[in-house]
């Protein structure tokens, strides 16, 4: 069981259809991995579901039958195929997460940062916020760094410690712009993580800067 | 066999332990028992009816109930007239189609419909799904204790509910409506309603805890 979780107004916002599509990416990730905020997720969604049946009642043009008449002309859409990813991909890369890879984890376009450090970029990144894969080697860290605003990375296998804990499979891990941390991942085990962060990461320093440049791509 | 339950039976992987899933009780006749229609009515029944029947007496007697709420529900949200009737057609047309899906043991009735809602808007807004977690997928972490799946606890937590919101301070169901309808963030809302946003902050806090409180009910979970 997972120990670090979104905030109860993430939950929310992703409850109500307020967050932005890589948000509500990593939040849904983190619910499949995490019972817990799953439970608190469909308790929010119930909630929506009671203001539905509080809502008054607007007066609608439609009517049923014409809507029995679509179905009957139109048939069902065919369901989306299941198994184009090979077994490691699906048991490490919950939904929503794996239908936004391009192919299976082994398989992205990794790049190397530094010598412990690779990224895959992911199409879920938007103008505000770089979605990617993050893979830091047993025992290796990351350049300290801050961000240009929220960061939020989920852990899908492996662990890693930065100033504020530990963090393992299924946990996120929250950041805000001004937090510079230095993550370090376990000595046993690669650390695979799924971040979201808001204007990038921000790496200071002379080899920081040129790391930038590696980064920003 | 009288009494016997249809068993919906999605493609579970290796790691749910669950062997029933979405199982709704009704009797098992040649032809569709006719339907009550009433004020208040048992929605999960009627879904159940959808599915099983393909009864389009129980999908009218639904229409009657969720269209008018889910008009009211589009035009908050900012859906013109003619966009809110399109949206709710396309809900009402995923009731149909996945009543056999509908899982009394993930939400209730309006709870589903409300997702699909939800869904539909955002689809429209962004032409794309709203990401989430897939109740059958492989990779999911199962709950220690999966919740009970029949349609009565169900319909009896909606009532709760409701209830509970019906007792909550109205400047507290202000701001759920607005989180939820608004499409807005806690900041937004404080600019709009010109609170504090730790006001706004602590008063949905204070009202979800209590609909939670409501929800409870021996369940485990806290927010933090």
């Amino acid at each position: 069981m997972s120990g670090h979780h979104p905030t109860e107004e993430m939950l929310l916002d992703h409850a109500a259809g307020a967050l932005s599509r890589a948000e509500s990416v990593i939040v849904a990730t983190h619910m499949a991995l995490c019972p817990t905020c799953r439970r608190l997720g469909l308790d929010l969604d119930a909630v929506g579901g009671a203001l539905l049946d509080l809502a008054g009642a607007a007066p609608v043009r439609s009517r049923c039958e014409e809507i029995l008449a679509r179905v009957d002309a139109d048939p069902p859409p065919t369901p989306v195929k299941a198994g184009r990813w090979d077994h490691e991909t699906i048991h490490l890369i919950p939904q929503p997460l794996r239908g936004y890879l391009d192919g299976d984890v082994g398989g992205l376009a990794w790049r190397s940062i530094n010598g412990a450090l690779a990224e895959a970029s992911l199409g879920l990144t938007d103008e505000r916020r770089r979605a990617s894969l993050m893979r830091i080697r047993a025992g290796g860290a990351m350049p300290r760094h801050t961000h240009g605003g929220t960061e939020m990375v989920l852990v899908l296998a492996g662990g890693f410690s930065d100033e504020t804990g530990h963090y393992r499979r299924g946990d996120l891990a929250l950041a805000d712009g001004s937090m510079s941390h230095r993550p370090v991942a376990d000595s046993d085990a690669d650390c695979l993580c799924f971040a979201v962060v808001e204007g990038g990461l921000r790496l200071p320093g002379l080899v920081g800067r040129l790391l930038n440049l590696v980064y920003r791509g | 066999m009288p009494g016997a339950a249809i068993l919906i039976d999605p493609p579970f992987g290796p790691s749910l332990v669950r062997t029933r899933v979405g199982a709704v009780q009704i009797p098992m006749t040649d032809a569709p028992p006719p339907v009550a229609l009433a004020r208040d009515p048992d929605l999960g029944a009627l879904v159940a009816r959808v599915a099983r029947f393909q009864d389009r007496a129980a999908f009218g007697a639904l229409f009657a109930y969720f269209a008018p709420r889910l008009k009211s529900y589009l035009l908050r949200v900012g859906a013109e007239d003619g966009v809110a009737e399109e949206i709710l057609q396309e809900v009402m047309i995923t009731v149909w189609r996945r009543a056999d899906l509908f899982d009394p043991a993930l939400a209730g009735v309006t709870t589903w419909v409300f997702t699909i809602a939800r869904n539909k808007r955002i689809d429209r807004l962004r032409r794309e799904t709203k990401p989430s977690w897939d109740p059958h997928d492989p990779a999911l972490v199962p709950e220690a204790e999966p919740p009970a799946d029949d349609l009565v606890a169900a319909e009896q937590t909606r009532r709760r509910l409701v209830a509970a919101i019906d007792q909550l301070p109205e400047e507290q169901v202000a701001l759920l409506k607005l989180a939820y309808y608004g499409d807005k963030s806690h900041g937004e809302i404080a600019a709009e309603t010109r609170l504090p946003l730790g006001t706004v902050k602590s008063r949905i806090r204070l009202a979800l805890a209590r609909l939670r409180a409501a929800l409870a009910d021996g369940r485990d979970g806290s927010w933090e």
